[in-house]
């Protein structure tokens, strides 16, 4: 399982349009994947889970990682974070 | 045959096949299957039919509306591949074995009682999301046609209920031949969006969604404010003949678009139009507006999940300036809150929305949004002739207030080595009574006024404009009316100012005798009434209209001032 952390900068957090990417990038995938807030776990290919969390500016999340491909997805996603300018 | 009465909210004929834009019944019973495996491959098809159609949906509103608009698409489609939602169904279904539509209604209600709870009202307006989509999944269940009007592919008159900013937006121009709708007025949302699409439109039938179905043959009749549906020959021949004569009169008055608003007496006025994005430029052109009077900004910020940036701003506002060519563009800062809101803002809910926290008053409080858009409008003042007007102004302090904010812009931009215009009036828009009553002081200080009627009637009546029961008190002839227009344009050429009007009232054939008498020098309207308002103008007399108004405004009721006006101008 790999794990890294994150520390979201988006002036709107990780609303509608960037929870779309991000998901629509983590589904790709067939690791099992997750996004951690505030103690709180969700799966990061599920749309509602990833908005429920109402992740605003200055947030620090983790993205978890488990299965065949966890690296290329990790990957994938910090890059996908940094290029829509979501989180470094 | 069949025959409705309602309010004419936009001028012309339409006849078209009705389409109507209503929710249709949902309704089923939880039942239990022998099964389950044939019911979860019922439930995928369903899934997959509504996935297809939405991708549909999204393409082709990707094409007609722009990119922003697909987005709302795609966050539906991810919803339909969500994990989280379609596994607990397909389990409820096998474990439970309930039929599927009882599998998606229970899963997806948690869902949407979830972000309904969240005390983030951005999140709250989620559920509705998930409703829609999961609404699609069920419809295909149950085998029953959800209406996509971005779909429309025909020419149809569109029946609803009531349509909202989001609904119009979807519509495609090229098929929407006219509207009408059960409730609304002349000022609802629905009768200002068929004017700039001048297209013909009857509010207020009450019933039309229940009387008209799908497909019927239907005449809407937007200068009277009738509604018939499957007409008789003979009838149907005579409206033929009426849309003809229309559009004759059209071409009539088009020969009017490149000559001057004068009287008879050779008073000139200006006549400008309401414009609500940089598409509606198009409209004024066609139609010989000599300016904008005003750019109602507030269509920048809707139907999307943030804020406008400076540089959108700016590239809306800069199209609007050049589209012009140096014509003036009167510019309405952001008048949101009362019937406008924007779920992005989670702003709290009010008892009395249009007596809250609205229009300047958000502006003033919320400093970083208004800074932003007077940014981007400074930015933009050389690329015409722009005017800045604020709304909602109640004091004088509001306006020196957000003169100074405007003055620290332009002063910060000058420092960056941006050019800005070096005059730029700056004026207000008068709707609130107490700046009526105290124009004669605002005027020393302010460049311009623009009386915005619809809401001064509100305001000067208490009466809600989106009340029905109320609406017989929107008077715009009521002589106190009258007289709040007459001491605003007198106090404006006291002090060597000028006086302009933006509602509803100024394009009224009715009101437009009035005003030119009491002086009004801008007159801002659809820019599909401007060259019959020209039209009007140009067989009036200034001075025997002065002696109209100077009669009307010492009258006791709107039916006497009426009586009145047609007595003068033989219409």
């Amino acid at each position: 399982m790999l794990q890294k952390q994150f520390k979201v900068v988006a002036e709107t957090g990780i609303h509608a349009r960037p929870a779309t990417v991000l998901v629509q990038a983590a589904s790709k995938f067939d690791s099992e994947i997750h996004l951690e807030y505030k103690e709180k776990k969700v799966n990061l290919k599920s749309i509602m889970g990833v908005m429920s969390l109402g992740i605003g500016q200055g947030a620090e999340i983790a993205i978890t990682a488990e299965g065949s491909d966890e690296q290329d997805a990790l990957n994938t996603l910090e890059e996908t974070l940094k290029r829509e300018g979501l989180a470094e | 045959m069949g025959f409705l009465r309602g309010i004419a909210a936009s001028n012309g004929i339409a006849i078209a096949k009705a389409y109507k834009l209503v929710e249709p019944d949902f309704s089923f019973e939880k039942k239990s299957v022998d099964a389950p495996a044939e019911e979860v491959a019922r439930f995928q098809t369903a899934l997959q039919t509504a996935k297809a159609e939405l991708e549909k949906i999204r393409d082709h509103a990707g094409k007609a509306l722009g990119a922003d608009k697909a987005a709302i698409f795609d966050a539906h489609l991810l919803v339909l591949s969500d994990p989280e939602l379609i596994s607990p169904i397909e389990d409820k279904i096998t474990t439970e074995k309930v039929n599927a539509e009882q599998a998606l209604k229970e899963i997806g209600d948690m869902f949407i009682s979830m972000f309904e709870s969240m005390d983030n009202e951005y999140m709250k307006e989620r559920a509705a999301d998930i409703r829609d989509v999961t609404k699609r999944v069920l419809a295909h269940l149950l085998g029953i046609q959800i209406p996509n009007p971005s779909m429309i592919a025909e020419e149809v008159v569109i029946v609803a209920e009531d349509l909202t900013p989001s609904d119009t937006a979807q519509l495609n121009r090229q098929f929407v031949k006219g509207f009408t709708t059960n409730i609304g007025g002349r000022t609802s949302h629905s009768a200002i969006m068929a004017r700039s699409m001048e297209i013909p439109a009857v509010v207020g039938t009450k019933v039309a969604t229940e009387e008209i179905n799908n497909g019927d043959l239907i005449i809407v009749d937007g200068l009277k404010g009738e509604v018939h549906f499957n007409p008789t020959p003979e009838m149907l021949d005579a409206y033929k003949q009426i849309q003809e004569d229309f559009e004759k009169q059209k071409a009539e008055w088009a020969k009017l678009v490149n000559e001057k608003s004068v009287t008879a007496d050779g008073h000139h006025v200006e006549l400008a139009a309401n414009i609500g994005t940089p598409k509606d430029l198009k409209g004024v052109v066609e139609n010989g507006g000599e300016g904008v009077g005003l750019y109602r900004t507030e269509f920048l910020y809707m139907d999307r999940d943030q804020l406008p940036t400076e540089e959108e701003q700016f590239t809306a506002y800069k199209a609007v300036l050049e589209g012009m060519e140096g014509k003036p563009v009167v510019v309405r800062t952001l008048d949101i809150g009362g019937d406008k809101e924007l779920p992005y803002l989670n702003l709290p809910k009010e008892m009395n929305p249009f007596l809250g926290f609205r229009a300047i008053r958000l502006c003033l409080e919320e400093v970083e949004i208004f800074r932003t858009q007077l940014r981007a409008l400074l930015r933009a003042s050389v690329y015409g002739n722009l005017k800045i007007m604020f709304p909602m102004i109640a004091t004088i302090n509001e306006f020196r207030e957000a003169k100074a904010m405007l003055e620290e812009q332009k002063a910060k931009l000058e420092e960056e080595g941006i050019e800005v215009a070096a005059h730029i009036e700056l004026g207000i828009m008068v709707e609130i009574p107490s700046t009526a009553v105290l124009a004669d002081q605002f005027a020393k200080e302010v460049d311009f006024f623009s009386i915005g009627t619809n809401d001064l009637i509100q305001y000067t009546m208490a009466a809600d404009r989106m009340n029905q029961q109320v609406s017989y008190l929107y008077q715009p002839y009521n002589p106190s009316i009258l007289r709040l227009v007459k001491m605003v344009i007198e106090a404006a050429h006291k002090e060597g100012k000028w006086a302009g009007m933006c509602g509803e009232m100024a394009g009224d054939e009715t009101a437009i005798p009035i005003l030119i008498g009491l002086g009004l020098d801008e007159f801002s309207m659809s820019a599909s009434s401007i060259l019959k308002a020209r039209s009007l103008i140009r067989n009036l007399n200034k001075a025997e209209m002065e002696k109209l108004a100077s009669e009307v405004v010492n009258m006791s009721t709107t039916e006497e001032v009426v009586e009145a006006v047609n007595k003068f101008v033989a219409l």
